[in-house]
Order: structure tokens, then C-alpha cells, then sequence
């Protein structure tokens, strides 16, 4: 079978790579770029675990196909940071213990970078509806969601 | 697996007379994706409708009524400044499929086409009285969307047919409509039963209805028993009882783990009158 082309861009750089008509962009992701932050959890969109944005729309990378992504653009966590200084989010997560296996922490922490930039005052019952397809079975959510708004008020403060 | 994503519908069309096997098209790919992966449905033609022109956007045509493109999310119905104003049962009924990250790529089209008897919007679209152009190797022609599902995973589409955009009427005055769902829990859930009202005002009575229930037969179900229980009254609850009598009655589901023949039944005509009062409502407050 012969291998798809595809143009893109992934955290702001150009990409290229080749891939079967089958590979998802989360194979593409971990297998061919080594960007392994996104993870797969379930492989059918119910985890969240792989979560990216595509053209700034927050998906399951696992529900997109590698050759989906020709022209678009797609940011995933390896791209939060800005070199060394983490971003507040992952900051907070690390202060408020918001994380356990880490499994979950990626996607999490990508679909609430992704909440922030829409809506930079959510409420509580907000956050929790936003996260809801992301699943986490260590913590119990409640460090994560209590990470998530003590970093918002920190960005509305510092904005 | 052969991966084509055609410009034109015309293109679309001509790939899918050509191929051999298993066609499927990919808009969303919330389903086709899945089933995919899980190897339920291994395509040998798969096309993604994503570059045809117009797919992507909503567009408010001159009689009034909405175009919603084949590609359009969940989320891009959720976002429309106006559509929800219009329609905002249709709208919340799509907003119910799945997590944020589903709703970033699910389509109406597509919850319309997996065929599912719990799609949370396909109620919706029956009761607003939705209508699909179909584009197939003899043009395209307009369908009912109550036409479209035949059974779970079936649809009426002709090999080499496909959905090539979703119209919406216009909402004209005093219109309202609703859908609700029984879960379980709060998200993240099929629905047990769904059940969708769309209806008019003339003064304070009823003119027109449409009812719908979800997750009661292997299809979405037009109930016009129910309808013309709504039809002629003020929604007082006369009306009301009659409405959730029709509604139970127009019942066929099957007991399975999320819910039994009995509990389906009645939450079917629970969710009529609740989903009846919220329309009522909204009707109301238009001019």
C-alpha cells in the first residue's frame, strides 16, 4: 500500500511526514514525530487522553486520521512550555499534587489550556462539564479542577 | 484502505460509483473512525468529504431556512450567534453527543447517518421537521430526514449516495421546540430515551406540533398521535396526560442494560410533557 504525503503543522513548526491511510494522527504523533506526550487510553474518544487541538478546536487525536491533518494545524502538549518555564497550568498542576500516574495529564492539561483561551473566568460546574471526557482514575479530579481555577484567577490577575 | 478527499460532491459521487467493497465517507469520524479502530467496519474506500466547498459553514438561506453543512461540528451549531436562537432544541440535542473533544468533530450529518435509535439529535431534526439533499449518479433530491434511518446502523442511502447538506426550515413566528434525554448521570451518556417537541403558537394555543422520541424503536419515531394530543390546546394538563399517553404508546423499545421496556415507557412520557412545557415556553417569548 502506498503512503500518504502530508503537510502540516504541529506546534507552530512544519512538518511532513508519510503514513498509511489507516494511521490516526495519534499513531503519527507518537510513532513518527516521537512527540509522545499525547497518550492512548481508550483509542475511541471516550478518555480524553490523547486530546490536541486541530486549527485550535480541542479533538481526540485518535478520532483523526494522520492524513486529516494535511494543511491543518495541530498543537499538542509539547508545546505548552516555552523552553524551560513551564506554562501556569502545568506549574499549578505540579503544586497542587493535580496528577498521579500522569496518564491523563497531557490531554488534561491541553483541553484546559484549550477552556482558558475561550473562557478565562469558567466557573467550577464549567470546568467539570469541559473535562468531561477527559478521565482520570487516580485523583479523583478534585486537585485537578482546584489547579484549574487557581490557575485561571492567576492568569486574570496577571493579564 | 484508500483515502480520498475529493473538492466537489460530484467528485465524491464518481469515487464512491467506482470503488469496490466497503465505502464509507468521513466527516466527524466520531463513528466511521471508531468502527475503523475496532475493526467493525474496515472501509476499502474511505472519503472525506472535509474539502468539498460550503461543507464547513451554516448559512441562513433568503426564505429563511438554515443550510448546515455536512462537516459542520457540534461545537461550530453550539458557537452560531443566531442557529440556537432558531432552533435551540435542535442546537442542545447536538450539544448532548459526547465530551467537548466529540463535539469538536461530530457532525449532524453524521449522527443522522451512523443511524443510531439513541442519536440524541436525530429526534431533534425529525420534530423540526428537517430536510436532507441527497447527492447521488442521478443528482441530488430532497429527503425527509424521518425517511433516512431504517433500522440501528441502516439508512435508506443508496450505495453511492450521500447526504450532501441538512435544511432546516425556518422558525417563522411563535415557534419553539426542545429535546431531552434520560442518563443515568449528568455526561458522557447514551440516552435511554430521548424525546424532542417542536410546535407553534396561535395566541396561547397549539397550531402545530411535532413529536419525536429517541431510544423506544429500532428508529427515531414521529409520533403524530402525540402531536395531535398538543394540537388545538393551551397545554393545560388534559393535553399534557394525553400527549404522555401517545407518547408511551407509540413505544417499541427493547429491555437492555440501560434501561427495561417498562422504565423506557414511561420516561418516554415523563420527557414529552417536560420537553412539551419547555417548547410551550419558548414559543412564547418569541414574537
Amino acid at each position: 500500500m502506498s503512503k500518504i504525503h502530508v503537510t502540516t503543522t504541529v506546534n507552530g513548526d512544519a512538518v511532513e511526514f508519510l503514513c498509511d491511510a489507516r494511521e490516526t494522527l495519534l499513531d503519527v504523533l507518537r510513532d513518527r514525530l516521537n512527540l509522545t506526550g499525547a497518550k492512548e487510553g481508550c483509542g475511541t474518544g471516550d478518555c480524553g487522553a490523547c486530546s490536541v487541538t486541530l486549527d485550535g478546536r480541542l479533538v481526540c487525536s485518535c478520532l483523526v486520521l494522520g492524513a486529516e491533518a494535511e494543511g491543518r494545524e495541530i498543537a499538542t502538549v509539547e508545546g505548552m512550555a516555552n523552553g524551560e518555564e513551564l506554562h501556569p497550568l502545568q506549574q499549578k498542576f505540579i503544586e497542587y499534587a493535580a496528577l498521579q500516574c500522569g496518564i491523563c495529564t497531557p490531554g488534561i492539561l491541553v483541553a484546559t489550556k484549550a477552556l482558558l483561551e475561550r473562557n478565562p473566568d469558567p466557573t467550577e460546574t464549567e470546568v467539570r462539564y469541559w473535562l468531561a471526557g477527559n478521565l482520570c482514575r487516580c485523583t479523583g479530579y478534585d486537585k485537578i479542577i482546584r489547579a484549574v481555577m487557581d490557575t485561571a484567577a492567576d492568569m486574570r490577575e496577571a493579564s | 484502505m484508500q483515502y480520498h478527499s475529493p473538492g466537489s460532491f460530484e467528485d465524491a459521487v464518481a469515487i464512491a460509483g467506482a470503488a469496490s467493497g466497503t465505502t464509507r465517507f468521513l466527516a466527524g469520524g466520531t463513528d466511521v473512525l471508531v468502527q475503523l479502530r475496532a475493526d467493525i467496519v474496515t472501509p476499502d474506500t474511505l472519503i472525506d468529504v472535509k474539502k468539498i466547498e460550503g461543507v464547513r459553514s451554516i448559512t441562513r438561506e433568503a426564505d429563511g431556512d438554515w443550510r448546515i453543512g455536512i462537516a459542520v461540528s457540534g461545537a461550530e451549531m453550539s458557537e452560531h450567534p443566531e442557529l440556537g436562537a432558531d432552533w435551540p432544541g435542535l442546537v442542545e440535542a447536538m450539544d448532548l453527543v459526547g465530551s467537548t473533544q466529540i463535539q469538536g468533530r461530530a457532525t449532524l450529518t453524521g449522527n443522522l447517518c451512523n443511524a443510531s435509535p439513541a442519536a440524541d439529535s436525530v429526534p431533534a431534526m425529525f420534530a423540526a421537521g428537517v430536510i436532507a439533499s441527497v447527492t447521488g449518479p442521478q443528482g441530488t433530491r430532497q429527503v425527509p430526514v424521518t425517511e433516512i434511518p431504517t433500522g440501528p446502523g441502516k439508512t435508506s442511502l443508496k450505495p453511492g449516495e450521500l447526504i450532501s447538506a441538512l435544511h432546516v426550515p425556518a422558525r417563522g413566528a411563535r415557534g419553539g421546540d426542545a429535546y431531552l434525554r434520560f442518563i443515568p448521570r449528568t455526561e458522557m451518556d447514551i440516552a435511554v430515551v430521548g424525546c424532542a417537541v417542536n410546535l407553534r403558537l396561535d395566541g396561547d394555543t397549539i397550531s402545530e406540533a411535532r413529536v419525536s422520541l429517541g431510544a423506544v424503536a429500532p428508529t427515531a419515531l414521529l409520533v403524530p398521535e402525540a402531536a395531535e394530543a398538543l394540537i388545538g390546546t393551551t397545554l393545560d394538563e388534559a393535553a399534557l396526560e394525553a400527549l404522555a399517553t401517545a407518547a408511551a404508546d407509540a413505544c417499541k423499545p427493547i429491555d437492555d442494560k440501560r434501561g427495561t421496556v417498562k422504565f423506557r415507557t414511561h420516561v418516554a412520557g415523563v420527557l414529552a410533557k417536560r420537553a412539551a412545557r419547555i417548547a410551550y415556553d419558548r414559543a412564547r417569548a418569541r414574537a
